[in-house]
């Protein structure tokens, strides 16, 4: 008997053929929605973190920090309250003490004995906005950056054309550089600029390496740099110095942690830190701000979902809505039923098989356009199908035909047989 | 003999207070198996109420009420159902077919809901249309058909399970004189081959062709006249005509 109330129903949806597409066409949409904007919103946070990550792996970045206060947010209200106290009582330590960051820094670091965990150390100087001339076409490079040869592994900048400068080349000074897609587009055009010089600030570099497009990143555009050789940079552009940055590279992923405490104790000592006085320092960590960043984009995409969801909610009410219509107008037809003796359950059955099978099938093709229409960019984001989200959308939209099926079904069962018989 | 219907003084009320309706007001009826009883009276008489209390579509505000020897009354929703599945056959005035449903799946389905198999079901419904003469409009839709030939499929779809009782109402009230005639002739049949009729009627000579005619007014039994024994066949049309001229 199953099977006939099955029959039934079947044949029931299909008497109305433009109302049944209607309706299964509410929670295709609902269905659909959930699954594509649940894909946009991962698609964009996996797009962010492939972002960071191109900054750079396991890396830690060291810089100055220009206040003494502990920790980067803090630095800039530090200094304000500072001010306004007018140079009382500083319980952050004497500002006269900061050190600036050095090569010494940099090598002390390199200490296998003292800090296993890091494997290599870069120090960095940058020069902002240098000009580069190449036979009379000029480009303003946004950064030129002065470091070793360590600094391309730990910053995630592969080279497509050409070579890295080597340890002997830092270690001679030599006047060569790797460049920025965006700097080799614009200084040289078509021609390939290996072993090719330009001219900055009036010195001569021999270009040996063009990097591998990174694509923009926010507001900066990361192919508009030019890496050299340490003593080069700073023989010519920024003096002798002191570091803008110590880009650190540990030796895992889950040794950052570890390389950031050893990282913090050494530096420290050398610059003499202890409890009360606040570090001249701040450590960058890499994966702080990836995890940071993805929980941000995870209730992004939470928020995505909430609103395919209620549109998911509005299909399961219009199937709420068809079902009762549809009882009202069959009130007769299931007093004939009944008077030939059809029991409660097969007219139970039958309704809610109907509602089931019209949110079921509106769920499958929800599916399918939402695996179609992920396929598609939607405004710069590629979005990537999560596979739950799919299980869920299913699951909720047959659990919706079941429930919001189940009140005009029961009521269509609870029907007197002689009521239903007498409805015009 | 065995007694299919023994009605013991139902009443039936609608409303309350003041504005009462008493629809019935005590009727005793026993009907024997292989009966052919037509049930007369003017609208407002009652007729239809005890018809769907018979038909165990409306249960009564008094009084007993056994079919087959069973006591209707104490049963619940789903023996109401089984028993309405497995010894009744109702047939309405409108037909009541079920619209965009073949003539065969419309007699399958009291079937259907009996949980009979389907080679079984179609064997058996297409016997029954067979009866009705119908054999050649199986796959026809309701309104495709004439309504003799409607109200023909809906006597098949209720004799189909072989129930106890065929209970008709006004089965002839929506049909010109000859479908009428069709579908008297098919009742007639039933009644040769010993089914027990209950038939509701306010035409003379619908009612000619019962064994037994009972007539009710206001709610009562006031006429209760035997026209041909239950063991024999029914008066038929021939014979009709004479009593009724």
């Amino acid at each position: 008997m199953t099977l006939e109330v099955l029959r039934f129903a079947l044949h029931g949806l299909a008497a109305n053929k433009l109302r049944s597409g209607l309706t299964t066409l509410g929670i295709l949409i609902g269905v659909g929605a959930v699954i594509m904007l649940v894909a946009v919103g991962n698609g964009s946070s996996q797009q962010v973190q492939k972002n960071i990550e191109r900054l750079g792996t396991n890396t830690l970045t060291v810089m100055p920090s220009t206040s003494g206060g502990r920790g980067g947010g803090g630095g800039g209200l530090a200094r304000l309250l500072r001010g306004g106290s007018g140079g009382a009582a500083q319980q952050t330590g004497p500002r006269a003490q900061a050190k600036n960051l050095t090569v010494d820094d940099a090598r002390a670091l390199a200490d296998a004995k003292s800090a296993p965990s890091v494997k290599s150390v870069s120090p960095v100087v940058t020069a902002s906005s240098a000009n580069a001339t190449y036979e009379g076409t000029a480009h303003a490079i946004q950064q030129f950056v002065g470091t070793y040869p360590a600094y391309f592994e730990a910053s995630n900048a592969p080279v497509a054309r050409g070579t890295y400068f080597t340890a002997d080349d830092v270690l001679n000074g030599r006047k060569v550089v790797v460049i920025g897609n965006t700097v080799a587009e614009d200084l040289f055009g078509t021609v390939d600029p290996v072993g090719r010089q330009i001219t900055v600030s009036g010195v001569n570099f021999t270009v040996v390496g063009v990097l591998k497009t990174k694509g923009s990143s926010g507001f900066q555009d990361a192919d508009d740099v030019a890496i050299a050789p340490l003593p080069a940079v700073q023989q010519s552009l920024t003096g002798y110095g002191a570091l803008n940055q110590i880009v650190v590279q540990a030796t895992s992923p889950k040794a950052v942690d570890t390389a950031q405490s050893e990282v913090t104790g050494i530096l420290n000592q050398r610059h003499g830190i202890s409890g009360s006085n606040a570090a001249d320092f701040q450590i960058l960590n890499q994966a702080t701000l990836q995890s940071a960043i993805s929980s941000s984009s995870r209730t992004f995409t939470v928020l995505l979902g909430a609103v395919a969801a209620i549109s998911l909610l509005v299909g399961g009410i219009g199937i709420t809505n068809i079902m009762l219509v549809t009882v009202t107008e069959r009130t007769r037809e299931i007093g004939i039923r009944k008077a030939i003796g059809a029991p409660k359950g097969a007219i139970l059955g039958q309704f809610l098989v109907e509602a089931t099978v019209l949110s079921l099938l509106g769920g499958l093709l929800g599916v399918a356009a939402g695996v179609i229409g992920s396929r598609f960019t939607v405004v710069g984001v590629q979005p990537v199908i999560v596979p739950s989200s799919i299980a869920l959308a299913l699951g909720v939209s047959v659990a919706i035909g079941l429930f919001f099926g189940g009140y005009p079904a029961n009521r269509a069962a609870k029907l007197r047989p002689i009521e239903a018989l007498r409805h015009e | 003999m065995t007694t299919v219907l023994d009605v013991q003084d139902v009443t039936k009320v609608y409303g309350a207070g003041d504005t009462a309706v008493h629809a019935l007001r005590g009727i005793r009826l026993t009907v024997d198996e292989g009966d052919y009883v037509a049930i007369m009276g003017a609208s407002g008489s009652g007729k239809s109420t005890l018809m769907n209390i018979l038909g165990c579509l409306d249960v009564p505000t008094g009084g007993r009420y056994l079919l087959d020897g069973l006591d209707v009354g104490a049963l619940d929703d789903r023996r109401l159902a089984v028993l309405r599945n497995r010894r009744i056959g109702f047939v309405f005035q409108s037909f009541n077919l079920i619209p965009r449903m073949s003539a065969l799946a419309n007699v399958e389905l009291p079937l259907a809901y009996g949980g009979v198999k389907a080679p079984e079901r179609r064997r058996r419904a297409l016997a029954a249309l067979a009866q009705v003469g119908l054999a050649d409009r199986v796959g026809h839709e309701p309104n495709e058909l004439s309504g003799g030939q409607q109200q023909r499929i809906a006597v098949a779809r209720a004799l189909v399970t072989s129930p106890a009782l065929l209970l008709a109402d006004e089965p002839t009230g929506n049909l010109d004189t000859r479908s009428t005639e069709d579908v008297l002739g098919v009742l007639d049949r039933l009644s040769a081959d010993g089914r027990t009729i209950v038939l509701i009627t306010h035409e003379d000579d619908v009612a000619a062709r019962a064994k037994r005619v009972i007539r009710l007014v206001d709610g009562r039994v006031v006429e209760d006249r035997r026209a041909a024994p239950v063991a024999g066949p029914p008066p038929g049309p021939a014979e009709a005509e004479v009593r009724n001229r």
